[in-house]
């Protein structure tokens, strides 16, 4: 029986086949697919954005109507860093982390307290005011004219970014795939157990030993890097940062996006961001004024059937195969 | 004999409802120890106030002499005062061996580990493998918590208490709800605690609470009514009047 357990133990965070067929594909879609990197680099981005509201609401059970806050901030300092001549891309990245995990990390005190309603509140008031923080300050943001002027120099030095989004889509892609691993990784520890057991019951983790406010405020504030990570990634793929980042549609949006693939298994986010892009692309070529009824649409239906009853054959189908 | 747990004037209001009064309570080591009382007595506001969960509106609350009223829930956890639930508190999408896996880790002190996996320590694999086999709960402990029945959560509900290594446990109605059949189990896994490890059962079958204690307290409308061992408690004409109604007394 010790041997099974350890052997339980052992498959938690195991690679399974179709979570390699999922990133073979997604490298595979840099060379098979060069007219929709463009597309596909904002796909990478939505999606390490909603794997950052993942590890918020998937795993640790806060629910944040405001996560836009760091996204957007992630892309200022990006942003701002590229427009005073520090237009080194991972250096910009980097600091675009550091400073939403900072900013994570201070606003985290503000979700312990209460219930989900207060949560909702408090995160969608942080990003109305950052909102309106960054409108005023339009010497450093330049406020609802967007920021102008940034030079993102070349990744590593060597690869230029150029207008089809190839080496922004590669980059994009490497930083998603890295970030990802880790997270990965950080979930199937101990640490990650216990901010699930947060989620679980919170009562009895403190029942446990475990404190329960210390693990809210660290996974806050790793998810709040991711987030920054993937702002700062939009700003510097697109050399452009308007005041959209910040804005409450984006915090709705990603909320949607991780929804749509499903909470609490990392890929969740990652495969509604393909969802999701791929179909505001489809359904505003079709309709580029009526897109968003559309959309819309889709999402009722999702709601009033059920996502396991949308989306639960094909993979109960691969689970079959899996065994 | 050195006292491990002790409160001293210990009490809590909730409004105008005083549901601890003046509770100077004495645990020694080793000790198994018994708080019973009749429905709306104050036991679990009295171990909700042991474990921090509560906050006493006054009095004090020591272990091993150290003043812990004002410590946090997991911190006196780490120093080993470990409960269980009146009404299961488990993780309902974890498996018992993940469960148990997590409280094993805590009392090895990785649980802050974010690199290595839970079951890459041979010593959690095997700290796992022990608590569950006492309790039984090796062949469920791949199966989802909240699809396990009621008896088998209420013996997780007790080996997860156990896997934290409690030097002090205290157990709320443990055998709640539990078939007939199924307490030995829940008792035999008690049963099985180091002899240092002190017990507070609270429980309202008195055939368990007697067969189980050494001492008993009872707790009438949040204060000790008295305190003595089985034989005195059954003998007590007081203790009678509050279990049978004073015209029996």
């Amino acid at each position: 029986m010790r041997a099974a357990a350890q052997a339980a133990l052992a498959d938690l965070g195991r690679w399974r086949w179709p979570e390699v067929a999922f990133w073979v594909a997604a490298w595979g879609s840099w060379l098979l697919l060069p007219e929709q990197h463009l597309l596909l680099n904002e796909v990478a981005i939505l999606g390490l954005f909603a794997l950052s509201l993942d590890l918020v609401l998937g795993f640790a059970g806060i629910i944040s109507l405001g996560h836009a806050a760091f996204f957007g901030c992630g892309a200022y300092v990006a942003g701002i860093l590229a427009r005073l001549g520090w237009g080194d891309p991972v250096l910009g990245l980097l600091a675009a982390g550091l400073v939403a995990m900072g900013l994570g990390f201070v606003t985290s005190f503000l979700v312990l307290r209460g219930s989900d309603l207060t949560r909702l509140m408090v995160t969608l008031s942080v990003s109305l005011v950052l909102f309106e923080v960054a409108n005023r300050m339009a010497w450093l943001t330049g406020g609802a004219d967007g920021l102008q002027g940034m030079v993102v120099g070349p990744v590593l030095g060597w690869f230029a970014f150029d207008i089809f989004g190839s080496v922004a889509y590669a980059y994009s892609l490497v930083v998603l795939f890295g970030l990802f691993l880790v997270a990965r990784r950080v979930m199937h520890s101990p640490f990650g157990l216990s901010v699930r057991a947060v989620k679980g019951n919170a009562l009895r983790t403190a029942a446990i030993g475990i404190p329960v406010n210390g693990r809210l405020v660290a996974i806050y504030t790793m998810a709040a890097g991711y987030a920054g990570v993937a702002g700062g990634l939009l700003a510097q793929t697109t050399q452009f940062v308007s005041l959209d980042v910040i804005a409450f549609h984006r915090s709705a949006d990603v909320m949607l996006t991780l929804v749509l693939g499903g909470v609490g298994y990392l890929y969740g986010g990652l495969i509604g961001a393909l969802v999701f892009k791929w179909a505001q692309s489809w359904l505003s070529d079709l309709t580029p004024e009526y897109w968003q009824f559309w959309i819309g649409l889709v999402f009722v239906a999702l709601v009033v059937i059920g996502r396991e009853r949308v989306f639960g054959w094909p993979a109960a189908v691969l689970r079959r195969i899996a065994r | 004999m050195t006292a491990v747990l002790e409160t001293i004037g210990l009490e809590r209001r909730f409004g105008g409802l005083i549901a601890t009064s003046n509770v100077a309570l004495r645990l020694e080591r080793g000790a198994r120890h018994a708080l019973i009382g009749p429905n709306g007595a104050g036991k679990t506001t009295l171990v909700n106030l042991l474990t921090g969960v509560l906050a006493p509106s006054a009095g004090r609350i020591l272990l091993d002499g150290v003043d812990i009223t004002t410590l946090r829930q997991d911190r006196r956890v780490r120093r080993g005062l470990v409960r269980t639930f009146q009404i299961n508190q488990l993780f309902g999408d974890f498996t018992p061996l993940t469960t148990v896996g997590l409280a094993v880790s805590r009392r090895l002190g990785l649980d802050t580990q974010v690199w290595r996996r839970l079951g890459s320590r041979k010593a959690v694999v095997d700290g796992c493998v022990e608590v569950l086999e006492r309790f039984g709960l090796l062949d469920v402990m791949n199966t989802k918590v909240a699809t396990l029945p009621y008896g088998r959560q209420r013996l997780l509900e007790i080996a997860t208490a156990i896997a934290c290594g409690p030097r002090v446990l205290l157990l709320d109605e443990p055998a709640a709800g539990v078939p007939e059949a199924e307490r030995e189990g829940i008792l035999a896994g008690v049963a099985a605690l180091p002899a240092d490890v002190t017990v507070l059962l609270i429980e309202h079958d008195m055939d368990l609470v007697f067969r189980f204690a050494q001492r008993i307290s009872v707790l009438v409308n949040g204060a000790i009514l008295t305190e003595g061992t089985p034989s005195e408690i059954a003998a007590d004409h007081r203790v009678r009047a509050v279990y049978l109604g004073s015209d029996h007394g």
